[in-house]
C-alpha cells in the first residue's frame, strides 16, 4: 500500500523537478552552455515570492509572472553582456564564466538576504486531501500542476511563436539559422532569458514547499543536472520524463535505502546514464 | 634542460622559506605548494588533453579520507599518504573507464558528479568516516613550528615531484599524444593513437598527486569533514590557476597558483563577507579579457614593443 503513496510523492515532486530543469535544459541544448547560475536564479525567484508574500501580501502564484520577468531581464542582460562574448569558446570557458557569475550572484544574495533558511508559510494553508491509501498535500499538488502548465507553455512558445521558431532553428544549426536571417546573438539572449524566466517561476513555486536560502542553490542545480541527463537534453519532453523519473527514484530510494541515500542514488544514476546512455531515456530529440 | 634548472632553483628558493622560521610564510608556502600540485595535476587532463575535468575535488577528498581512515586503523602517516595516492590512481582508472569516452559538457558534468557521490557516501558511512561530524587525525608529537616545517617540506616535495613528472610528460610521447587528442581526437585516433590509454594515463596522473595532496592536507589541518575536502571550489580553483598561468603550458600552472594564492590572501583579508563575489568577479574578468592567461599579456606587450 505504501507504494501508492511513494508513487504519488514521486509524481508530485517530478512535476516540480521538470519545471526546475526545463530552462536549464533549454540553455544547454540551444546555447551549448551549462548555466551554473541556474540554481541561484531559482533561489532569487523564491526570494521574490517570499518578500512579495510577506511585504505585499501577494500570493506566490500571483507573483510568479513578475518574478519570471525580473529573472528574464537579468538573464537577458547576462547573456548579452557576458556570455555572448565567449559563446564560441571551448566548453571550459563558458562553464568557468557561469561559475564565476554564480559566485557573484550567490554572494550578493548571501549579503542581501542572509543565509537563514526561510519559507513562505501560507495563511491559511491549503490543507490536504486523502484519496484512499494516498495522502496528498494540496500545496504540493497545486505546485506540480502549475509547474507542468508552465512547462507546457514553454513548449507552445517554442513551437508556435516567432522567437520560439528562431530558438529551435539556432539549436538545429547555428550557421544555417544565421543565413536565414535569424539574429543569433539576440536569439541567444532571448533563450537565456527564457531559461532564467523558467528558473524564477520554478523558484516562486517551490518557495511554498522548500526552505529558501542562497545555500540551497547548488541543491537545485544538482537536480537540474540529473533531470537533464536522465530525460535527455534539450527537449521539453525530456525534462518532463527526467523530472518524473527523478521524483520516482528519489521517493523509492528513500523508501528502500533511507532518505539520506536519495542524493547518492540520483547522482550515481547520473554517472551510469552518462556512461551508457548519454542521450537519456527518450533519446535525442529537438525542440519541435 | 632549462626547465629542470628552473624547477631546481624554484624548489630551492621555496625551501629557503624554512630559514625565515616565520610560521605565516610557512603556511603560505605550504598552500602554494598544494595549489601548484593541484594546478599541475589538473593540467595533465585539462590542459594537455583538453578535457574539462572537475574531478579534482573527488581525488583530493578521496586521498584525504583514504589516508585518514587508514591512520585511524593504525597505519603510520607516510605509508598512508602513499596508499592514498595509489587509491586515487585506482579510482581514476576505474572511473575513467566509465566517463573518459564522454566529451565536452557531458564529461564536465560526470566528473563533477563524482565528487558529489563520494561526499554523500562519506556522509552516510558514519561508522567509518565520522559522517558529517568529520574525522580527527592523529596529531604529531612535535612542537607547532616543527609541524609547520614537516608539512611544508612534505607538500614542497610533492609539488617538486609533480613538476618533475610534468616536465617528463611534456617532453614525452605521452604528452605529444595528449596534445594531439586536444587538437583533434578523431584525427589522432585515425592515425593509430590509442586515445583511451592516453586519456586514462592523463586522468590517473591528475589523480595521484591530487590524492597525496589531500592526504597531506588532512594531517596538516588535523580535522577533515566532507563539505571541506569535497568542496567544488577545490575543483574550480586549480582550473582558474591554470587559466591564469596559461592553458597547457609547462610552468604556467605554477605561476597561476602563485598569483591566485596572493590574490586569495589579499581578498580574504580585505573582503571577508564578499570574498566569494570578488573571486567570482576575478574569474569573470579572466575569462572575458584574459582567456589565454597572464603569459598572453607579456606576449602582446613584446609584440607591441618590437613593432
Amino acid at each position: 500500500m505504501i507504494y501508492f503513496q511513494v508513487l504519488a510523492n514521486g509524481l508530485v515532486l517530478g512535476g516540480l523537478y521538470a519545471c526546475i530543469a526545463v530552462g536549464f535544459s533549454l540553455v544547454w541544448g540551444v546555447l551549448n552552455v551549462i548555466n551554473l547560475l541556474h540554481g541561484s536564479f531559482i533561489v532569487l525567484g523564491a526570494y521574490v515570492a517570499f518578500f512579495g508574500y510577506n511585504l505585499l501580501g501577494l500570493h506566490p502564484f500571483l507573483i510568479l509572472p513578475f518574478a519570471g520577468l525580473l529573472l528574464f531581464g537579468l538573464g537577458y542582460g547576462v547573456q548579452r553582456l557576458a556570455i555572448n562574448r565567449v559563446i564560441t569558446a571551448p566548453v571550459l570557458m563558458t562553464l568557468t564564466l557561469t561559475f564565476g557569475l554564480d559566485l557573484l550572484l550567490n554572494n550578493a544574495m548571501l549579503v542581501a538576504f542572509k543565509a537563514d533558511y526561510r519559507k513562505v508559510i501560507l495563511d491559511p494553508p491549503l490543507g490536504s486531501v486523502v484519496l484512499g491509501p494516498v495522502y496528498l498535500p494540496l500545496d504540493r499538488v497545486a505546485v506540480m500542476l502549475l509547474a507542468l502548465l508552465l512547462t507546457l507553455l514553454l513548449y507552445l512558445v517554442l513551437r508556435s511563436s516567432k522567437i520560439g521558431r528562431a530558438i529551435v532553428a539556432v539549436r538545429m544549426d547555428r550557421e544555417a539559422a544565421a543565413l536565414m536571417g535569424v539574429e543569433v546573438m539576440k536569439t541567444n539572449a532571448m533563450t537565456f532569458g527564457i531559461g532564467a524566466f523558467m528558473a524564477g517561476a520554478a523558484g516562486c513555486l517551490l518557495s511554498i514547499i522548500y526552505p529558501i536560502s542562497p545555500l540551497n542553490s547548488s541543491l537545485f542545480l544538482g537536480k537540474a543536472f540529473v533531470v537533464c541527463v536522465l530525460g535527455g537534453l534539450g527537449s521539453v519532453l525530456g525534462a518532463i520524463v527526467g523530472g518524473v523519473a527523478l521524483g520516482l527514484i528519489e521517493s523509492l530510494s528513500a523508501l528502500w535505502f533511507g532518505p539520506e541515500y536519495a542524493v547518492t542514488v540520483s547522482f550515481t544514476l547520473l554517472i551510469v546514464f552518462l556512461a551508457v546512455r548519454p542521450t537519456g531515456l527518450i533519446g535525442k530529440r529537438g525542440y519541435e | 634542460m632549462r626547465s629542470w634548472i628552473t624547477l631546481a632553483l624554484g624548489a630551492a628558493a621555496l625551501a629557503a622559506l624554512m630559514l625565515t622560521g616565520n610560521n605565516y610564510f610557512l603556511r603560505l608556502g605550504t598552500f602554494f605548494a598544494m595549489y601548484a600540485t593541484l594546478a599541475l595535476s589538473w593540467n595533465f587532463i585539462g590542459g594537455l588533453a583538453g578535457y574539462p575535468s572537475f574531478a579534482t575535488a573527488a581525488f583530493f577528498g578521496l586521498g584525504c579520507y583514504a589516508s585518514a581512515i587508514l591512520q585511524s586503523k593504525g597505519l603510520p602517516m607516510v605509508p598512508a599518504w602513499g596508499v592514498a595516492g595509489l587509491a586515487a590512481i585506482a579510482f581514476a582508472a576505474l572511473i575513467g573507464l566509465a566517463i573518459l569516452h564522454l566529451k565536452g559538457h557531458y564529461f564536465a558534468i560526470a566528473s563533477l558528479a563524482i565528487a558529489e557521490v563520494l561526499r554523500e557516501l562519506v556522509n552516510t558511512q558514519g561508522h567509518l568516516t565520522g559522517g558529517g561530524m568529520g574525522l580527527n587525525l592523529p596529531i604529531l608529537k612535535l612542537g607547532v613550528e616543527q609541524q609547520a616545517r614537516v608539512f611544508f617540506v612534505a607538500m614542497l616535495l610533492l609539488a617538486t615531484v609533480t613538476a618533475a613528472v610534468s616536465i617528463i610528460v611534456h617532453g614525452s610521447k605521452l604528452g605529444f599524444g595528449l596534445r594531439c587528442i586536444q587538437q583533434n581526437e578523431d584525427a589522432a585516433v585515425m592515425l593509430g593513437l590509442d586515445a583511451r590509454a592516453h586519456k586514462t594515463a592523463a586522468f590517473a596522473l591528475s589523480a595521484v598527486f591530487t590524492g597525496v595532496a589531500g592526504a597531506i592536507y588532512g594531517n596538516w589541518v588535523h580535522y577533515i569533514e566532507p563539505s571541506d575536502v569535497f568542496d567544488v571550489l577545490l575543483a574550480v580553483k586549480p582550473l582558474v590557476m591554470v587559466l591564469l598561468g596559461g592553458l597547457g603550458t609547462l610552468f604556467g600552472p605554477v605561476i597561476g597558483a602563485a598569483v591566485f594564492l596572493l590574490l586569495e590572501e589579499v581578498v580574504w583579508r580585505s573582503f571577508l563577507t564578499v570574498h566569494a563575489a570578488v573571486l567570482g568577479a576575478l574569474i569573470v574578468l579572466l575569462v572575458l579579457f584574459l582567456p589565454r592567461g597572464l603569459a598572453a599579456i607579456r606576449f602582446g606587450w613584446r609584440k607591441g614593443a618590437t613593432a
